[in-house]
């Protein structure tokens, strides 16, 4: 059975304001070598194995995953 | 002067547009569920505040495929008044009938309190009652209202009048520190380009009477009686 991981980030060009918090936190906490922290979402999605995993992933993360105006996305997927 | 409330799983600030429209400004008001495929015979319709479907994913990322806002894109395209207050500004941007998106406050903090918008443009349906750079006092509530676009739609939406408020000081200046959740360039208020279709994340409808504090949201909501005259 197909199963698809798919990342979700902030575009690069936006601040993310979760990331910049921790990353605050981090050199609090003696972290100093930290030098950047960016927030994102991580989904597992198990497909069945009839049609093409990649075109259904994209398509999803087109239409609903992801928000093409302050969102970036990236998928992969395995055989389980 | 008939007006639409939808309802959302999730919608919590329905009631309180729902009393602002009918016992303050004198609309007849009917609650629409997000389940119904149709919007017929109304001169405005109100997407109100709220958490629907929990905000799960992204803010309005589920509701924008409910059934209803079919029927909202067919009424914006035919030329009709929609208002979308805070989730409902969002589910606007997320459904592509408003430019931009929401995110997550610069504070990451949930803020609850009035602030001062400035009304950048004066000439939509929404805005005709006030003066170019009058400053109301609105209250917001809200974790994600921190306005985003990227550099071309804002110089179009700049060139086009589509940024109808924005954050100020009560003297209208622009400042970061009257900016409460750091939007881009202190967008409070946006339209589409045909102005008939208004996002905003401060409340209006919690602005219509003295006893909460302010009354500047009433002219925003009589855009549909301003817009018959």
């Amino acid at each position: 059975m197909p199963k698809a991981r798919v990342y979700i980030t902030l575009k690069p060009t936006l601040l993310d304001a979760q990331g910049r918090t921790l990353q605050n936190a981090l050199h609090q906490l003696g972290f100093e070598t930290v030098q950047n922290v960016r927030v994102g979402k991580y989904l597992e999605i198990e497909l069945a194995a009839d049609g093409d995993p990649h075109a259904q992933i994209e398509a999803m993360c087109q239409q609903l995953l992801a928000n093409p105006v302050i969102e970036q996305y990236r998928y992969e997927v395995v055989e389980e | 002067m008939k007006a639409a409330v939808v309802v959302f799983p999730g919608s919590n600030c329905d009631r309180d547009a729902y009393h602002a429209l009918r016992d303050v400004l004198g609309y007849e008001v009917d609650y629409v569920w997000h389940a119904q495929p149709r919007l017929n015979g109304y001169d405005l319709v109100v997407l109100p505040g709220g958490f629907s479907y929990g905000d799960y994913l992204r803010p309005g990322a589920i509701a924008r495929f409910a059934p209803i806002m079919e029927a909202v894109r067919d009424y914006a395209e035919r030329g009709g008044l929609v208002i979308g207050i805070c989730n409902g500004f969002q589910i606007l941007c997320e459904a592509g009938l408003l430019p931009g998106a929401l995110t997550r406050n610069i504070g990451l903090k949930f803020i609850c309190k009035h602030v001062y918008v400035r009304v950048e443009n004066n000439a939509t349906p929404f805005t005709r009652l006030f003066r170019k750079g009058e400053v109301l006092r609105l209250p917001i509530a809200h974790g994600d209202g921190r306005y985003v676009c990227d550099e071309a739609t804002l110089r179009q939406m700049e060139a086009r009048g589509q940024i109808v408020l924005r954050y100020c000081a009560p003297d209208g200046s622009l400042s970061e520190a009257w900016n409460p959740n750091g939007s881009q360039e202190a967008i409070a208020g946006v339209a589409n380009p045909t102005f008939n279709v208004l996002g905003l994340m401060p409340h209006p409808e919690r602005a219509c009477e003295s006893l909460l504090g302010s009354r500047d949201g009433r002219r925003l909501l009589l855009a549909a009686w301003v817009n018959r005259a």
